[in-house]
């Protein structure tokens, strides 16, 4: 596991005038109805802890309303905490004061948002350019460094465009290029993707993941699309109702879900293109076909039917063998249920 | 049942008396410090006279080309650049090139005022919702208190001439730049300004680069009501002793002149729908970059 970079203890959000007068009946189990009724004020977050490693992608995922945006903007502090801490690096980030914040901001951290945000009336360069500028760069070095980025997502020849001139998924590759061009370690993504089409969001998503290669950033992640949670996340956290009910890498969510909400999140998606040989194999060695840990499913199925008695073995990266996997464990694991009954068994 | 029928009310000597007092004190605090308001003042007045005396001192065919190149500058519009010379043209061929010059430099003059101290103003106001709510009355004030109300201290004040009459003009005309500024900043959209916090941005940084530019729009929408109400002002500032386009407008409704009235008025309206046009059209072209050219 690699270090922690951000992390996130015993976290509260209480909208309102007097929310922190409530924290302590909140975490004396006051609900969230029952404070809008009786109190008016909104619980936005209850109790979060979450450990975020360091060059990795964090996906929040939760539907609308669950508090995942809330949630994001704790970590430059667009929003303040009524309760709780947040630590980067292990520095407390509020305890620091509006000029310290201000640096963090500048230095640390870069959003990209749903709606883009872009500046309406600067061009593509100078919207790239934008945290440069106003951390007082050279113009030519702030020229430099947007060009560069504008060329990696992809905009080239675009520079003088104004945002309005530009589709959707050009516009968020802006939003992408300029929250870059900063190089801060951190990079927020408050639903970056969500108001694209699909085909353009698969896209982004390639971007992103092929700039993520080289680049290793810690990238918190906002959706609420599940397929876009499996496809980017090294780790997934759901949110509901201001809390988090599970948090783990993928293959976890999947082959275990916490709850029957989970349960229902997961039921739709393509079981076989998303789990991977690793989450069902068994101790042991065969001597069948060697199949790679993070194979799908899918495509270990074609290979497990062909062998002789219905098993491979299983190896890492480096080709070493860790274990074997058998056909019956496949399709057991294809079928939820089925999944959930042994999944003692395939831990 | 005497009481029921008349409604209470303080005695009509006392109330004499109260109104006598305020009068005579604010008459006694103007006379001791009129000179030093004057004073105060002194500037605006050799601004104003400056200007005018430039004004009427240059060449009428450099005004017409002036006119013309910022009409053009403004609207990027040939039509409307070569209709305000046309009307200036007219306007002096009917005899009133003088007038037009006094009221165009008042005109000028005031709304320089209106701008340097409404935008500022506009800008507090939006920061702090404390004095957005105690700004907020005053504007109400002054713009529907009778005009003829505060003319009146304004003239015990300073007298009859110039500058009274540039006062009355700025307080008639500054309310819609501060409103419109103020406005328009609040309107910038949140996410955007989310954005800017998000990178970092200071207070000024975000003042200048994000809020202002993106409320342009609507602060030169305030600009060119200011411009309006000014004109608006001309008439009732030649009462106290403004001249321009005004005067001859007071001495037809005395005197009942109908074509002198008809044609100072006439003169007053051209020039109204001229700066109107070239300020409108120039605020239309700074929020261009809204909605683009379309995709290519």
């Amino acid at each position: 596991m690699s270090k922690t970079k951000l992390r996130i203890e015993n976290l509260y959000k209480i909208f309102g005038p007097r929310g922190k007068s409530f924290i302590d009946p909140v975490k004396d189990g006051m609900s969230k109805q029952e404070l809008l009724d009786n109190h008016s004020h909104v619980l936005g977050l209850n109790n979060i802890n979450l450990d975020i490693p360091e060059q990795r992608i964090q996906v929040i995922m939760g539907l609308s309303g669950s508090g995942k945006s809330t949630l994001i903007r704790h970590i430059n502090r667009l929003i303040e905490p009524t309760a709780g801490a947040i630590t980067v690096d292990d520095e407390d980030i509020l305890s620091m004061s509006q000029l310290q914040l201000r640096e963090f901001r500048r230095k640390k951290t870069s959003m990209v948002f749903q709606k883009f945000a872009l500046l309406p009336h600067k061009t593509v360069a100078q919207n790239v350019a934008y945290g440069l500028t106003i951390q007082g760069e050279q113009e030519s070095i702030a020229k430099e460094k947007s060009h560069k980025w504008i060329e990696s997502v992809g905009l080239s020849g675009f520079e003088e465009r104004y945002p309005a001139q530009l589709s959707g998924g050009m516009q968020q590759r802006v939003g992408l290029a300029r929250a870059l061009a900063t190089d801060a370690p951190i990079l927020l993504m408050d639903e970056a993707f969500s108001a694209l089409d699909p085909l353009i969001r698969t896209d982004m998503q390639n971007i992103l993941l092929e700039l993520q290669k080289d680049l290793h950033k810690t990238i918190i992640f906002i959706t609420h699309d599940l397929d876009e949670a499996l496809r980017i996340g090294d780790n997934i956290a759901i949110l509901r109702d201001g809390k988090i009910i599970q948090k783990g890498d993928p293959q976890q969510i999947i082959m275990n879900p916490a709850d029957d909400y989970i349960s229902d999140f997961i039921k739709d998606i393509n079981r076989g293109k998303v789990i991977e040989v690793k989450s069902i194999m068994q101790k042991g060695s065969s001597k069948g076909t060697s199949l790679d840990s993070s194979c799908s499913l899918e495509d270990a199925l074609k290979v497990l039917n062909n062998e002789k008695n219905n098993e491979c073995s299983v190896v890492d990266d480096k080709g070493k063998k860790i274990g074997k996997v058998t056909l019956d464990a496949a399709i057991g694991a294809l079928f939820r249920e089925k999944a959930s009954r042994n999944k003692e068994k395939y831990k | 049942m005497d009481w029921l029928a008349e409604f209470p009310s303080l005695g009509k000597r006392d109330l004499r008396d109260l109104k006598k007092g305020i009068d005579g004190s604010f008459r006694e605090w103007s006379r001791s410090n009129g000179d030093a308001i004057e004073a105060f003042f002194d500037p605006l007045y050799f601004f104003l006279v400056w200007l005018e005396k430039l004004l009427i001192a240059t060449p009428w065919p450099i005004i017409l080309i002036i006119v013309a190149g910022l009409a053009y500058l403004g609207s990027r519009s040939w039509k409307l650049a070569l209709g305000s010379v046309v009307s200036f043209m007219l306007i002096g061929y009917f005899g009133m090139w003088k007038d037009m010059m006094a009221t165009i430099s008042l005109i000028s003059v005031s709304t320089l005022i209106c701008i340097a101290v409404g935008i500022p103003i506009g800008i507090l106001m939006s920061r702090y919702d404390r004095v957005q709510s105690a700004i907020t009355p005053i504007l109400d004030l002054m713009q529907t208190i009778p005009i003829f109300v505060y003319l009146l201290p304004v003239v015990m004040l300073l007298g009859i001439g110039r500058v009274p009459g540039l006062i009355a003009v700025c307080v008639y005309a500054i309310p819609p730049i501060i409103r419109l500024t103020n406005l328009g900043i609040r309107l910038v959209d949140k996410e955007i300004l989310e954005a800017a916090d998000a990178f970092g941005s200071s207070y000024r940084q975000k003042l200048f680069s994000v809020q202002i530019p993106l409320a342009l729009p609507n602060i030169f929408a305030g600009v060119n009501q200011t411009i309006m109400m000014a004109l608006a002002m001309v008439v009732i500032a030649s009462m106290i002793g403004v001249k321009g386009l005004g005067m001859p407008v007071l001495q037809a409704v005395q005197n009942q002149y109908l074509t002198l009235g008809l044609m100072n008025g006439l003169a007053i309206v051209a020039l109204a729908i001229i700066f109107d046009r070239v300020s409108q059209r120039y605020g239309q072209r700074l929020q261009a970059h809204r909605y683009g050219k379309e995709h290519e």
